[in-house]
């Protein structure tokens, strides 16, 4: 069994955003990048596959070289093989294109991405992989269970969740719930000194069109200040929430 | 030129999503000239998209549709999209529609953004406004290809009605059974009888602050009493507290419903990224202190096992006497 990370590599959750260049470029400057949250939940379940199954596991990753740090702490945490391919993901369907042309001569089973990536939120490019390839996609995965060629996967929906039969190979969009919060894995010595000798491949791009161009970036406006009212005093919020804010 | 709107419906009625993105085109319509039409699977009220400005609904019949199926819906899209010559599909923030709209957008090799929170500024070049960064920044984006796809971000337009005359034909897209085969249903389970999250006008949500699992009882009846639905911080699914499904944030659901109430809710700004799109927030916090009122529009320092019932009391008067 061959199993394959999609990584996204995003900033950390608690920075701050900033832009440059008049609010034309995301300011990289003191921004600690990591692995995107939900996939790290797809490599915590990928993880618990390979050591039931003695499966293996490759990352691949579109972007710069600069987020190599990040793809080594995937193979600190267990992965085989780590796959580079040497572009800016600035559009999703450019990212899609280049992770299709890179699994045309593969032959992975499990396919594993995250719902989205959290820095611009686009939950796109494993879906438009899935187009691009022609593999069976399944995404919000909540939960991931293989028996044999068979595999059920249960789906968030609205207001719950739907069990799913299918096979592989099959491309997830992971997310949280695909294994428990305190499973997490975290890089420990060992892990961190053998990651240094596993392959860590660069592959060019191939050609792709950009369908879309991110032309300016602003701050959303701030909040004016709170209304604080006294605890009791409550009849005047409820007025506030029905006369001014009409909510109730 | 067409606009191809996604149709979803409840039990048949198209839901508030399908209404919004109806507005939305129409709006937008109103500026191009465009026809406003809505496709949707086993819908039985379809004229209720008439009020928002939906000229015409194709409504697909066929019983292999009536499970959602993400491969399926996306290849019936793109032949609507053919058949009607739709040069702007528009899908909202449902988990089906986020599954199948980048399905659609690889198939049709069409620029596809999601997060949408405005009409286009501008149509040449194609530019729209989204949400990026988990709320934290507003980013300008150009789509160009002739055909273009977005997905709105919830309750960012709102409601308009602006009824017009519409029609309804049926609409049977050609997909193979082997497609329905791939991906099967076996189970659905629903919470019943309570607002689901995605779509509730108001959510009253707790966090750690509330102490364990066994006070939720006052949150659930402040959500009964507003009509609203229930929701938490992550830790409060993580120790289990709640069930997954109600964590909201950057890494769980994101909601932006008219009244956002956070009791014992610290407000990180992980927390923050998933519901500072709320129109109205209010935070209940015993600390004065907390980041949490930053961001809020009302505020009640206090501790919330006094706050919460008082406010449930006097809530149940104000509707009796409204
Ligand atoms: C990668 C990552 C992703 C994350 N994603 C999310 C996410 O999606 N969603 C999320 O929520 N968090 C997320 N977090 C966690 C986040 O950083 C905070 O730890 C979490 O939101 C805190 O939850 P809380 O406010 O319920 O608890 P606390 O921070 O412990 O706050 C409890 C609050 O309750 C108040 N309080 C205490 N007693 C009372 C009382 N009697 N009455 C009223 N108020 C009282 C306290 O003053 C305090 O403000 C994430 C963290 C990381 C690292
Ligand atoms: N640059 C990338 N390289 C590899 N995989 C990616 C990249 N960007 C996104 N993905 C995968 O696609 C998922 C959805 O990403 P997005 O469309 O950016 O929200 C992510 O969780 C990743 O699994």
């Amino acid at each position: 069994m061959k199993i394959l990370l999609m990584l996204s590599v995003v900033p950390d959750t608690t920075s701050k955003i900033n832009f440059t260049d008049d609010g034309t470029r995301f300011d990289k400057t003191g921004i600690q990048f990591v692995i995107n949250p939900h996939d790290e939940f797809g490599l915590t379940k990928a993880m618990q596959i390979k050591e039931k199954t003695g499966a293996e596991l490759h990352v691949v990753h579109v972007g710069p070289k600069e987020n190599e740090s990040v793809i080594r702490k995937t193979l600190a945490i267990g992965a085989d093989k780590a796959f580079r391919i040497d572009a800016d993901p600035r559009d999703s369907y450019y990212t899609a294109a280049q992770l299709a042309e890179f699994l045309k001569d593969k032959d992975y089973d499990l396919i594993i991405a995250g719902r989205e990536s959290i820095d611009y939120n686009g939950s796109m490019v494993h879906g438009i992989v899935s187009a691009l390839t022609g593999i069976r996609f399944i995404n919000a995965v909540i939960g991931l269970e293989l028996e044999g060629d068979k595999v059920l996967v249960d789906r968030e929906i609205e207001g719950g969740k739907e069990t799913l039969e299918t096979r592989l190979p099959l491309i997830i969009g992971g997310q949280k719930g695909l294994v428990k919060e305190e499973e997490l894995r975290i890089p420990n010595m060992r892990g961190i000194m053998m990651a240094r000798r596993k392959p860590l491949e660069v592959l060019p791009p191939v050609e792709a069109p950009e369908l879309t161009e991110y032309v300016k970036f602003e701050k959303p406006p701030a909040k004016g200040s709170v209304k604080l009212i006294d605890k009791d005093n409550l009849d005047e919020l409820i007025d506030l929430l029905h006369n001014e804010a009409k909510v109730i | 030129m067409a606009i191809l709107i996604y149709a979803e419906h409840q039990n048949g009625k198209p839901n508030k999503t399908a209404k919004e993105l109806a507005s939305y085109a129409s709006a937008f319509a109103a500026r191009t000239g465009d026809q406003v039409i809505a496709l949707g699977f086993g819908l039985t009220e379809p004229e209720e998209l008439y009020r928002y400005g939906v000229h015409k609904v194709l409504n697909v019949e066929d019983p292999r549709f009536a499970d959602f199926n993400a491969r399926a819906y996306a290849e019936a899209f793109r032949q609507a999209a053919d058949a009607t010559g739709a040069s702007l599909i528009l899908t909202g923030q449902t988990a089906d529609a986020l599954y199948f709209t980048p399905l659609l957008a690889g198939l049709l090799q069409s620029a596809y953004v999601t997060q949408v929170i405005d009409l286009p500024e501008s149509v040449e070049p194609f530019t729209v406004k989204r949400k990026a960064f988990s709320n934290k920044a507003i980013a300008h984006v150009v789509l160009k290809t002739p055909v273009k796809i977005l997905n709105l971000a919830k309750n960012s337009f709102g409601l308009r009605e602006n009824a017009v005359e519409g029609t309804v034909e049926t609409f049977a897209p050609q997909v193979d059974d082997g497609v329905f085969e791939d991906i099967k249903r076996v189970k659905v389970e629903k919470a019943s009888g309570k607002v689901p999250l995605s779509d509730a006008e108001i959510i009253v949500s707790g966090g750690r602050g509330l102490k364990g699992p066994e006070n939720w009882g006052m949150i659930e009846e402040l959500a009964e009493v507003l009509g609203a639905a229930t929701a938490c911080s992550k830790p409060v699914a993580d120790m289990g507290w709640r069930p997954h499904s109600e964590h909201v944030g950057q890494t769980g659901k994101q909601v932006a419903p008219n009244l956002y109430i956070a009791i014992g809710i610290s407000g990180a700004i992980q927390h923050l990224a998933g519901v500072n799109s709320s129109k109205n927030i209010l935070v209940i916090n015993i600390d004065p202190e907390a980041p949490f009122f930053k961001a809020a529009d009302y505020g009640v320092v206090g501790d919330a096992f006094e706050v919460v019932p008082a406010l449930i009391e006097k809530l149940k008067k104000f509707k009796l006497n409204s």
